[in-house]
């Protein structure tokens, strides 16, 4: 956070306090940085800014906003789940099967999504923290084992958009006074991470755990049940958002969500939070996601060719990461100055 | 192990023979024994050369690029743009010899290429001390994007035939794809590499403390940029062998093999966390994975439930030592609640 | 070892359950031996196939190696296979990458090969990466039939083609000028991956009829982006497409995952009635976009008898009754009437010609195709 103690040497305008201050909020940077970009994009293709082209867009990246806070949480511990996509691709699929079938009401059906969800989280909590088994390692097998089932309980068959129960997309069209209802979803479940994170116990525990381990261990912190929390809970909002998945798109494939793990990671490193953990938050995460969101769907109004879009894709990432940690060195210097005064 | 009377059979041939079957290449020799017993069982081909042939070229690519990508994870590091680079390398190479530029010349390009690209990623990740995994995620989309800006929409093949007998060919009279040499070599280099000279020393070195490495005067900047650059180095040379082996470059080629090539390399017995790991583990990781493959494939299994096969062999290959490992804690605490409490040797005394 | 087991539970099963059901008791006692060899892979498709007692020709095992499983598409042609299979004997597996890649593919054709298959029948992620292997196939003694999508020249012995690629050019441009208003207005094409051989096969064909005649002068193509059959990027793809080019008339997609992806996306933007969207589609996925307005027509080929068609064709190389040859004539009964079949240039048979879908037949082909 802020620290005027290290400017405390050096006579400082209260202007470049609060422009200091400002610039170490990571939330506040990515927001200014996509304000701006906006505001350029805006004046060659005046299409960008317009309700018509981000509804759809902010409904895709509200999606991925919520399977990045989940994300966040485990990356909060010192750990990666890269096994999101296999969980959003088949919690869409069994819900859309079950709805295909008419077994039960859609609330239900939602219910079971989520629930499957939060059980395939807790499987690699289980796995990380009971197993000690490195979660990059376990995330890769499960990433795998998950896709499996989901091919398993295809078998073969797609969901249609004429198998769901009559206008179940329309909810990914609809918006509350020009805000699409998925973002205003979005915006609800970042708002309860957030307080939760921020005030209470088990919120502060992902962060000591990430920080520092050994020395939550000393003070009594169950590491390993912290850490199972965070995959269960990553688990069960990747499920929310496989839920939703099947909502925008309506066809739903064994194979669908495939590649929206390095999305999501993606997000999350983007909006600041750190990937040896301990530090960020669920906001910073969220609007990394619509960040990316923005980005592509920049890149294809301004009717780049094609082939630049990846790559630009990887140097955005690359600049946002490198930025982030000159920023951290730079207040790590400024401290260490401060403390040797 | 080693000091004092634990329980007195500190040298015993049972004790060591037990230690050396303990390690992480004996399970992998086991199962690579298992995985080979059980293709004999599912097709009477499995073993056949032919079968054999085809099998383990299909892993050469990744095998070669899972030898730096060792050394790189046990300085506590990792490489993720490996795949990106493939298709770099391939893209660049396609569009020179669609160019009319001899294949000679255009190998030698790529080639450095992949060296800067790599030297990219050190230099990120030592200078401005970003995170591995961060640097070479924004690199895997950045370098995928380049082979896409190279290489458009269009395809190159047409590779002239002696190079790509090379990529798809065989030693005459045997079974052994030119390619699978070419990995033995590269194999034999590294092993000596890192288990033979100094400079393995200090990979381990940085790996288990990066400070106290520094401190004792291991260049720890420079290697470690280093690695990155010969893991860009052999990702080109494993770019070029696969557009040699199916003549043909897409810029997607090479999409996905980042996780398999680290699949190997933990599946290899390399410690995810840096500062552990041999290549000799990760050689017989290669033959595992390919053996596994192969059966599967003779068993009429499809990728994705291959995919689950290998996923749970990589986990269930973790958790088994360390259930081995937990097991033995269990043991040992046993037997001190009955023997009591470890005593050092008293000079002079004898050590059963 | 295990999938060993498990197919001999389930042939025994089977062979119960035949037993019990059918009164007549049809020689299905014999069969059990077969039963358990590799009728179908254990999980990618439904019921396994008992082949047919008595006549068969003993044939051998065709391996179908399609783009990528596990796509409804190729499912629906394995169907189709797998009929021809019970009809005219041998038996069939399909394999085959769980991405639609060619390096992938390769794997698959080796291992085929090294079984010593009778024949492969394979869609090619990519002409010319997996023409060594085929080839080497071929010097093996295995007949190689292409579908769908066509290995490089000399790399199989006959290509079933869908239709006819230039017809399918101008029926995509047919359709397009259709739903725009007096055929006047941009169109944009949202395709599979960049690379897909024969998307851009057609789409170079829609360009030449583009060009070439006078009755489509009015129509413009202003774009071309690739969705690579993936739905979340079809579906940017599709919204930056709508968003970039408001005076946007018509999407053309020439492939069933995209087009379901931009139709659902002129619904989700209410853009219906101002937008079309026209391609390839199945009748079971755009069912409800034809009655809701946002794909008043679309095309595709009877999938089901493509599959029949390629396998009848491997049985016919097998059996010696045809060679590949061009100007050679068969015959093929599928359950809809007897077509004959000239090999035309470079080892291309033609399916025929494409099915157009609309609101009137719509609901007869979801129930006839039945995908």
């Amino acid at each position: 956070m802020a620290s005027n103690v290290a400017m405390a040497g050096s006579p400082r305008s209260r202007a470049g306090v609060l422009i200091s201050g400002f610039a170490r909020s990571r939330e506040l940077t990515l927001a200014a940085v996509m304000i701006v970009l906006s505001a350029l994009v805006a004046t060659q293709t005046p299409n960008f800014l317009s309700l018509d082209n981000l509804g759809p867009v902010m409904t895709l990246g509200a999606i991925i906003a919520i399977a990045a806070v989940g994300e966040s949480l485990v990356i909060l511990t010192k750990n990666i789940d890269l096994s999101v996509e296999s969980t959003i691709g088949i919690v869409a699929f069994v819900v859309g099967d079950i709805l295909k079938q008419q077994a039960l009401p859609i609330p239900a059906a939602w219910v079971i999504g989520i629930g499957l969800g939060l059980v395939l989280g807790m499987a690699n909590g289980v796995i990380v923290a009971i197993f000690r088994v490195p979660s990059i390692v376990a995330t890769l097998g499960t990433l795998s084992l998950f896709r499996g089932l989901a091919f398993l309980v295809a078998n073969g068959h797609e969901i249609n958009l004429n198998d769901l129960p009559d206008g179940y997309t329309n909810a990914a069209s609809q918006s509350v006074f020009g805000v699409p209802l998925f973002v205003i979803l979005a915006i609800a479940v970042v708002v309860v991470a957030a307080l939760v994170l921020r005030y209470t116990v088990v919120g502060r525990l992902f962060y000591a755990v990430g920080s520092n381990a050994e020395a939550a261990a000393t003070i009594g912190v169950r590491s390993r049940l912290t850490v199972f929390l965070a995959f269960a809970l990553c688990g069960m909002l990747a499920g929310v958002a496989g839920v939703l998945w099947g909502m925008n798109f309506g066809a739903i494939y064994a194979n669908s969500a495939s590649g929206q793990s390095l999305a999501v990671i993606a997000a999350v490193v983007v909006g600041g939070v750190s990937i040896s953990g301990g530090s960020g938050t669920v906001v910073g995460a969220a609007l990394g996601a619509v960040f990316l969101a923005l980005i592509n769907n920049a890149l294809l109004l301004l009717l780049l060719p094609q082939e630049w879009l990846q790559m630009i894709y990887g140097a955005v990432i690359l600049l946002a990461v490198s930025t982030d940690a000159l920023i951290q060195v730079r207040t790590q210097r400024a401290k260490a100055r401060s403390r040797i005064r | 192990m080693g000091t004092g009377g634990h329980s007195g059979n500190a040298r015993s041939p049972v004790r060591v023979l037990l230690s050396v079957l303990a390690r992480w290449e004996m399970l992998l020799v086991a199962i690579l024994a298992v995985v080979i017993w059980a293709g004999t069982q599912i097709s009477p081909v499995f073993l056949s050369g032919d079968n054999f042939g085809a099998s383990i070229s299909g892993t050469m690519e990744v095998a070669i690029m899972a030898l730096p990508m060792t050394l790189i994870v046990i300085t506590g590091d990792i490489d993720l743009s490996v795949e990106s680079m493939i298709g770099l390398s391939g893209a660049i190479l396609g569009v020179l010899w669609a160019a009319g530029i001899p294949l000679q010349a255009g190998i030698p390009i790529v080639l450095i290429v992949g060296v800067f690209g790599g030297l990219f990623n050190g230099f990120l990740v030592t200078r401005w001390g970003l995170p591995a995994l961060v640097v070479t995620l924004g690199t895997l989309a950045l370098y995928r994007g380049l082979a896409n800006v190279v290489l458009g929409t269009s395809y190159v093949s047409n590779f002239p035939s002696n190079f790509t007998a090379f990529g798809f060919g065989y030693v005459p009279g045997t079974s052994i794809p030119w390619t699978l040499l070419a990995f033995l070599i590269l194999a034999v280099i590294f092993w000596a590499v890192l288990h033979l000279t100094w400079i393995g020393r200090q990979v381990f070195a940085i790996g288990k403390n990066k400070d106290a490495a520094r401190y004792s005067g291991v260049r720890v900047a420079t290697l470690r940029t280093a690695l990155f650059g010969v893991s860009g180095l052999v990702a080109a040379f494993a770019g070029i062998i696969l557009a040699l082996r199916y003549n043909s470059v897409r810029s997607d080629n090479g999409t996905g093999l980042t996780l398999t090539v680290v699949m190997i390399v933990v599946l290899g017995g390399v410690d995810i966390n840096g500062g552990k790991g041999t290549i000799p583990g990760v050689i017989l990781a290669v033959f595992t994975l390919a053996a596994l493959q192969s059966a599967l494939r003779l068993a009429g299994v499809s990728s994705e439930y291959q995919n689950v096969a290998i996923g749970l062999l990589l986990i269930v290959s973790v958790i088994a030592p360390q259930l081995a490992r937990q097991f033995r804690v269990l043991v040992d605490r046993v037997r001190l609640s009955r023997h009591g409490p470890v005593r050092d040797p008293v000079p002079g005394e004898v050590v059963r | 070892m295990f999938s060993r087991m498990f197919r001999a539970a389930a042939g025994v099963a089977l062979v119960v359950v035949l037993a019990g059901c059918s009164s007549a008791a049809v020689t299905t006692a014999p069969v059990v031996t077969t039963a358990p060899v590799v009728t179908t892979a254990p999980v990618v498709t439904t019921a396994p196939v008992v082949t047919a007692s008595a006549a068969a020709p003993t044939i051998g095992s065709v391996v179908m190696i399609p783009k990528q499983v596990n796509n409804p598409y190729f499912d629906v042609a394995f169907k189709g296979a797998q009929q021809a299979a019970t009809d005219l004997g041998g038996t069939l597996t399909q394999v085959g990458p769980s991405a639609a890649d060619a390096t992938q593919q390769i794997p698959f054709i080796q291992t085929a090969t090294t079984q010593k298959a009778a024949a492969i029948i394979v869609s090619a992620d990519d002409a010319t990466a997996i023409a060594p292997a085929l080839q080497a196939a071929m010097a093996a003694g295995i007949k190689v039939v292409g579908y769908d999508s066509s290995p490089a020249k000399g790399a199989y012995n006959v290509f079933v083609n869908q239709a006819d690629t230039a017809g399918i050019g101008k029926g995509l441009v047919d359709m397009a000028c259709t739903e725009a208003p007096s055929c006047t207005g941009e169109i944009a094409v949202l395709s599979a991956a960049q690379t897909a051989t024969n998307q851009n096969a057609w789409i170079d064909a829609m360009k030449t009829t583009l060009a070439g005649d006078a009755k489509y002068a009015n129509l413009k193509l202003v774009a071309t982006v690739y969705g690579n059959d993936d739905p979340a990027i079809s579906t940017t793809q599709a919204q930056a497409l709508l968003s970039a080019h408001p005076n946007l008339k018509v999407i053309v997609s020439p492939t069933t995952v995209g087009i379901v992806a931009a139709a659902q996306v002129v619904k989700a933007k209410n853009m219906t009635g101002k937008v079309f969207v026209t391609g390839l589609g199945t009748p079971k996925g755009m069912v409800d976009f034809v009655k809701g307005g946002q794909a008043p027509v679309f095309a595709l080929w009877n999938v089901t008898d493509l599959g029949y068609l390629a396998y009848a064709v491997a049985v016919d190389l097998v059996n010696g009754t045809i060679k590949g040859t061009a100007g050679e004539k068969f015959t093929v009964k599928f359950a809809s009437g007897s077509v004959d079949y000239t090999i035309a240039a470079d080892g291309v048979v033609v399916l025929g010609p494409p099915f157009v879908f609309d609101a009137k037949n719509i609901d007869q082909y979801v129930t006839s195709f039945g995908f």
